[in-house]
């Protein structure tokens, strides 16, 4: 056999192998990531994490009485745009597949759904937790410049405990969105539903536990936002725990496996 | 090669693809010819796993879709050109193909060239895309992974008639090389261009399928006489078959020397002798689908 045949054979055996090498998640996770990024929508809602960190701790500053520069004022100050913001880019990973139709090529290359909303899950959670660092460092900075700027010693009151728990309430909050993409698989719907769900289910459940007496011991029970609240209170006890549990088996676990299930079966157009 | 296997898809009581068996074999371009919702993008969507079939099964060189470990580097799929993020570049969508295949960077340039993408149009937003530049888009993100087998609905849909016969060059010579093409189209005349086996599909179910040489000369022979019903007479006494068109040529599955040769012993004076060919594909596709026509036949 000559050489030249040998070389022509080369690369169609190379090209065999790649063809059959499986798919690794995480290539997938770093796709989906790069598929957070790289729309304008989704580069906005990206960049307006740390804009709305750096605008919130400049509000701060700006606003706060000085006796109240602490860490724990600037992290309440970011957490909440980021609680806003964190769910719509989890609601948008799942539901731009539908609405913008994008799956029927997603969904071609990698005909295994499971596998594309586990990689969109842990690239939600991915962002989750980095957007955490960012706010905690951006609220660090501005623990540091505010109260160097008023004049008033600087006061670091958040705990790694602390930390770990309100990175664990946007988490759920994320995965809340997430779960409503998956529900709905429409965008402008699961947006407005991440909005009922967070907003105004909690003002009826509150409206309901000052008007009847009987609601106030079911209510941790059956609020999900409200069980959530003992998370950013810094001690969480068994009972609140056990609130968690529950409320977030009836509001985010069955729901999400309804929605993971309807994914698997519908049909993609 | 794409085989299908008595493919059935229902949805309650409507059955959008109803028993569909054909082969799409390699190194040959199959046409997959039928007019809007006959089914054929339902049978694609089947086959390529993004929709269940009530029953039956689309296999790819013999395993089902969801087993292929890297599914975009055997079977290069488009279904819709406009299915696209529309915020995201052109040259963002080819990344994510590449990456999901796992292939190198440089695939990305080299595809947007083979497609004729410009570099300022690659970083354009698909939004501000026209409908052939979608499809050229759509092109390149089917052949980015360098597979085997092509699905294409309609890929020609929104081309000019240059970027058409670009279309047609590249199918040709992809078949050639040994490719499977499988293409769907609502026009005949596209089909018949490029396709060398042809199926074609009404109502969910198969009219027709075989080479494209089989169902053309199946076509038979198109004739017009001076006297119209002295040439009926004759061929009817010779034994063949024939139907006459509102426009006075009478059409026969009998080969055009046979009826040459019975109007001369008839001494019936033709005025038109031809092998039917393209019209009579037209005119069986036409009928074969007229059920699903939304125009009626003009009378």
């Amino acid at each position: 056999m000559s050489t030249a045949t040998l070389e022509a054979k080369a690369p169609s055996v190379a090209r065999v192998a790649a063809v059959d090498q499986p798919i690794p998640m995480s290539r997938l996770v770093s796709v989906e990531l790069r598929k957070m990024f790289n729309t304008r929508s989704g580069f906005w809602l990206m960049a307006s994490i740390g804009i709305a960190a750096v605008l919130a701790t400049t509000a701060t500053i700006l606003f706060a009485p000085d006796s109240e520069l602490t860490q724990d004022a600037f992290s309440a100050a970011i957490g909440f745009p980021m609680a806003v913001i964190l769910p719509m880019v989890a609601i948008l990973s799942v539901t731009s597949e539908w609405t913008q139709r994008s799956g029927l090529t997603t969904f071609t290359l990698v005909p295994h759904r499971e596998r594309v909303i586990g990689a969109k899950a842990l690239a939600t959670l991915i962002i989750a937790v980095a957007s955490m660092f960012i706010a905690l460092a951006v609220g660090a900075v501005g623990n540091l410049f505010g109260s160097a700027v008023v004049g008033v010693d600087t006061v670091w009151d958040v705990g790694v405990m602390d930390f770990a728990l309100i990175v664990l309430a946007n988490v759920l909050g994320m995965l809340v969105g997430f779960m409503l993409g998956v529900l709905l698989r429409n965008s402008p719907g699961a947006i407005v539903g991440y909005f009922v769900v967070s907003f105004v289910l909690p003002g009826l459940f509150m409206a309901l536990g000052n008007a009847q007496a009987w609601f106030e011991d079911v209510w941790p029970w059956v609020d999900f936002t409200y069980a959530q609240g003992a998370l950013f209170e810094g001690d969480v006890s068994a009972t609140e725990w056990a609130n968690l549990g529950v409320t977030g088996l009836v509001w985010l676990v069955i729901p999400m496996a309804v929605g993971l299930r309807m994914i698997m079966r519908s049909e993609v157009k | 090669m794409i085989t299908i296997d008595s493919l059935t898809k229902r949805y309650g009581g409507f059955t959008a693809v109803d028993d569909v068996s054909f082969t799409a074999r390699s190194g040959r371009v199959t046409g997959f010819l039928g007019p809007n919702g006959a089914g054929k993008s339902t049978s694609m969507r089947v086959m390529v796993g993004l929709t269940v079939p009530t029953s039956g099964q689309a296999l790819i060189d013999g395993r089902p879709f969801a087993e292929l470990p890297n599914p975009g580097r055997k079977v290069g799929v488009l279904l819709d050109a406009s299915a696209q993020h529309a915020g995201r570049t052109g040259r963002e969508i080819l990344t994510i193909a590449q990456r999901t295949m796992g292939l190198p960077k440089l695939s990305v340039d080299h595809m947007l060239h083979k497609v004729s993408l410009t570099d300022e149009e690659a970083d354009r937003r698909v939004r501000n895309y026209s409908l052939g530049m979608r499809q050229r888009l759509g092109i390149a993100t089917a052949l980015i992974g360098d597979p085997d087998v092509l699905i294409l609905d309609e890929p020609a849909n929104g081309l000019d008639p240059a970027g058409i016969r670009w279309m047609r060059d590249l199918l040709r010579e992809y078949a050639n090389k040994g490719g499977t093409v499988l293409l769907s189209s609502h026009l005949l005349h596209e089909i018949e261009v490029i396709a060398d086996d042809i199926v074609v599909i009404g109502n969910g179910r198969i009219v027709a399928q075989g080479t494209k040489s089989e169902l053309l000369d199946a076509a038979g022979t198109v004739v017009r006489a001076e006297v119209p019903a002295d040439l009926a007479r004759a061929l009817s006494a010779a034994g063949i078959s024939s139907t006459a068109s509102t426009d006075g040529a009478i059409r026969t599955d009998a080969e055009p020397a046979l009826v040459g040769r019975v109007a001369l012993a008839a001494g019936v004076a033709l005025t038109e002798l031809k092998s039917a060919d393209t019209a009579g594909l037209e005119e069986m596709f036409l009928e074969l689908t007229a059920e699903t026509q939304r125009e009626g036949v003009a009378a």
